[in-house]
């Protein structure tokens, strides 16, 4: 276990797309961080920088007090769960497992042991003779943190370990990779494009955007407080509203907008934050003309139009009320509700 | 796997579309094959007058033979060491070809050329170079004092037509090791790496045996064409000589039969050769159906 340090890390590829750009993050040891974006951002390029499998163009890398940069990906002493798995074919589970201690000069005696008792713990024990073919995939996938738990590294790296999963067997794994992470305290790097992924099981949210680092924080830190445009629109299912302040009507909110901070010219507002009832705090006010209801269980979601304008937003409701079949209806979100932002920079203004 | 029935209209129309084929191999194939099985049977005297059925006497007479046991020998030694070079030759170059990334498809191209030439051309190449009086490698070699005749010496005689008939079996292989690596998820490689094994390691633990069917497969095609697909490489070489030396299976067949005239003992010789494609057919297919699920 280590902390794993990362000053102005870059990458650039021969073709100059410069995928990774001067990246500054302190890992703690035992953290659980979770690099978070959508596809592109360049959130596998870094994971493969630490792991040694993508050479660094510039920047420095610690792993501990280890300067890493020129270290092969075994000097590194990380483990690295890949999206397809990566199990060797041709070796049973048991041999998978065993392939890393082996190639490390372990005796046999301790290879047994230390294999038995990680199968144990992942309840893969039964599967230990067979091979990854004869494997479901929720099993592979347990057999892929086996052979990178068997080693005991000073960090775990996870490139978006998950996404061949289907949908329940993703979340119960998720769970399960979270409570081990917490039991095994080892420093942990996870690559996800999925936003609930990242919002669960992370202590900490790295959200990267064309390989940049856009906000560091808790998941609710991020969620609660998005620092900027790109974060408010990505962080959060269904995605924040993003208003222009020029589509809202300057006469009826002028009090409202005056209360809020300078430069501020697009509004941000949690679908959750709006509502159709006028609250008793000062809030702003939007007319709107509904296009589709959406009723998904333990809430539904309405799809409006904002008066004379093409913006689409999205209004969490508990039920289809009569009033939404207006042609146009009112809704309002409270002050305290709304994230300012400034277009132009692209951060809160407040 | 489900297979898909189709239905013909006219009854006759499937049978017109396979009479291609199947009249080739007929005329091509069963019927010289068939004549052969005849003909082992029977013996000529010197002059061709008249023929007498002998039974198994061409088969037994044969393996008393020292002429005969010998092809046998030298076929083994040269199909085997045509085999291992041209494989393990074919192997390093899709290695180093697999690590190129935007220059792969063209040395991929040249090194596939040399398949398209005929054998006997081949042959002419080696023979030039190799050549004892006029050829550039013998030249060479003198300056390292080795001399070097294939024509006086067997040993070197055989060399020459292993490294002659394994030349152009390289691009073959060549092709189907590069496909092989190109499968191979580039992920095993670096869960490898990360597993702490060197590329040295990398190679024999992980690539070398993802690609055993494919060497499996390999290894029986360059055998069934060093055995069979290699008279027009002897013939412009070493013509089986000196001393035998270099007189494989087929090259035997040919001498025996159409310049000795020799026709009972020529094709007793085809019929072992018929029964040693078989045999390795079998083989083939019964190692990859069950090697295929790994």
């Amino acid at each position: 276990m280590s902390s794993i340090r990362i000053l102005n890390l870059s990458k650039v590829y021969d073709d100059s797309t410069h995928a990774v750009k001067q990246i500054n993050l302190n890992i703690d040891d035992g953290e659980f961080i979770v690099l978070v974006g959508p596809s592109g951002c360049g959130k596998s390029t870094l994971l493969r920088m630490i792991a040694g499998l993508e050479t660094i163009s510039d920047g420095e890398l610690y792993i501990g007090d280890r300067l890493v940069n020129n270290l092969e990906p075994a000097e590194r002493d990380i483990a690295m769960v890949f999206q397809n798995y990566a199990l060797y074919p041709h070796m049973t589970v048991y041999k998978n497992m065993a392939y890393g201690l082996k190639n490390r000069g372990f005796s046999a005696s301790e290879i047994e042991e230390r294999v038995q008792k990680t199968a144990k713990m992942l309840e893969i024990e039964q599967f230990l003779t067979r091979k990854p073919k004869a494997l479901s995939g929720g099993q592979r996938q347990r057999v892929a943190m086996g052979r990178a738990l068997v080693r005991e590294p000073a960090a775990f790296l996870l490139d978006e370990p998950l996404s061949n999963l289907d949908a329940k067997l993703r979340v119960q794994m998720r769970v399960e990779i979270k409570q081990l992470q917490k039991r095994l305290k080892t420093t942990s790097l996870y690559v996800t494009h999925d936003q609930l992924e990242a919002m669960t099981l992370g202590d900490r949210l790295v959200v990267l955007n064309q390989g940049q680092v856009e906000q560091v924080g808790a998941p609710l830190e991020v969620y609660n407080r998005p620092e900027t445009l790109f974060v408010a629109g990505f962080i959060g299912s269904p995605s924040m509203n993003l208003i222009d302040i020029d589509h809202l009507d300057k006469s009826i909110n002028a009090h409202a907008l005056s209360s809020l901070p300078k430069g501020t010219d697009i509004l941000g507002i949690r679908p959750d934050c709006l509502s159709s009832s006028q609250p008793n705090e000062p809030s702003i006010q939007l007319e709107c003309n509904m296009t589709l209801f959406e009723p998904s269980g333990a809430e539904s979601h309405l799809y409006m139009s904002l008066k004379d304008q093409q913006q689409i937003l999205i209004m969490r409701v508990e039920s289809l009320k009569q009033e939404f079949s207006e042609p146009y209806f009112k809704v309002y979100a409270k002050i305290k509700d709304i994230h300012p932002f400034n277009k132009l920079s692209g951060k809160r203004t407040d | 796997m489900q297979t898909k029935k189709l239905t013909f209209r006219n009854a006759w129309l499937p049978y017109l579309l396979l009479a291609p084929q199947v009249i080739i191999t007929a005329i091509f194939f069963l019927w010289p094959a068939g004549q052969a099985l005849y003909q082992s049977l029977l013996r000529q005297d010197a002059f061709g007058f008249n023929t007498t059925f002998v039974g198994l006497d061409n088969f037994t007479r044969l393996f008393q033979d020292d002429l005969y046991v010998n092809a046998l020998q030298v076929t083994l030694i040269f199909s085997v060491g045509t085999t291992l070079l041209s494989m393990s030759v074919a192997l390093l170059l899709a290695v180093l070809v697999n690590r190129m990334l935007r220059s792969r498809d063209t040395y991929t191209t040249f090194l596939v050329w040399p398949y398209a030439i005929a054998p006997a051309i081949a042959g002419i190449l080696w023979w030039f170079i190799f050549n004892p009086s006029i050829g550039i490698l013998p030249y060479f070699l003198e300056m390292l004092g080795i001399s070097w005749n294939h024509r006086s010496n067997g040993n070197q005689a055989m060399l020459l037509v292993i490294i002659a008939a394994a030349w152009k079996q390289i691009s073959y292989n060549f092709l189907f090791f590069l496909a092989g690596l190109q499968s191979i998820p580039h992920s095993l490689i670096e869960a490898a790496a990360i597993d702490g094994a060197n590329k040295f390691k990398r190679f024999w633990t992980i690539v070398f045996p993802l690609l055993s069917p494919i060497t499996f497969f390999l290894m029986v095609v360059n055998v069934v064409y060093a055995m069979f697909d290699t008279f027009g490489v002897i013939h412009a070489t070493t013509e089986g000589g000196p001393a035998q030396a270099t007189n494989i299976l087929v090259y035997k067949v040919y001498r025996d039969g159409f310049v000795s005239m020799n026709l009972g003992s020529s094709a007793a010789q085809s019929v072992i050769l018929m029964a040693i494609v078989v045999l390795l057919t079998v083989l083939q297919f019964k190692y990859i159906e069950r090697r295929v699920n790994y």
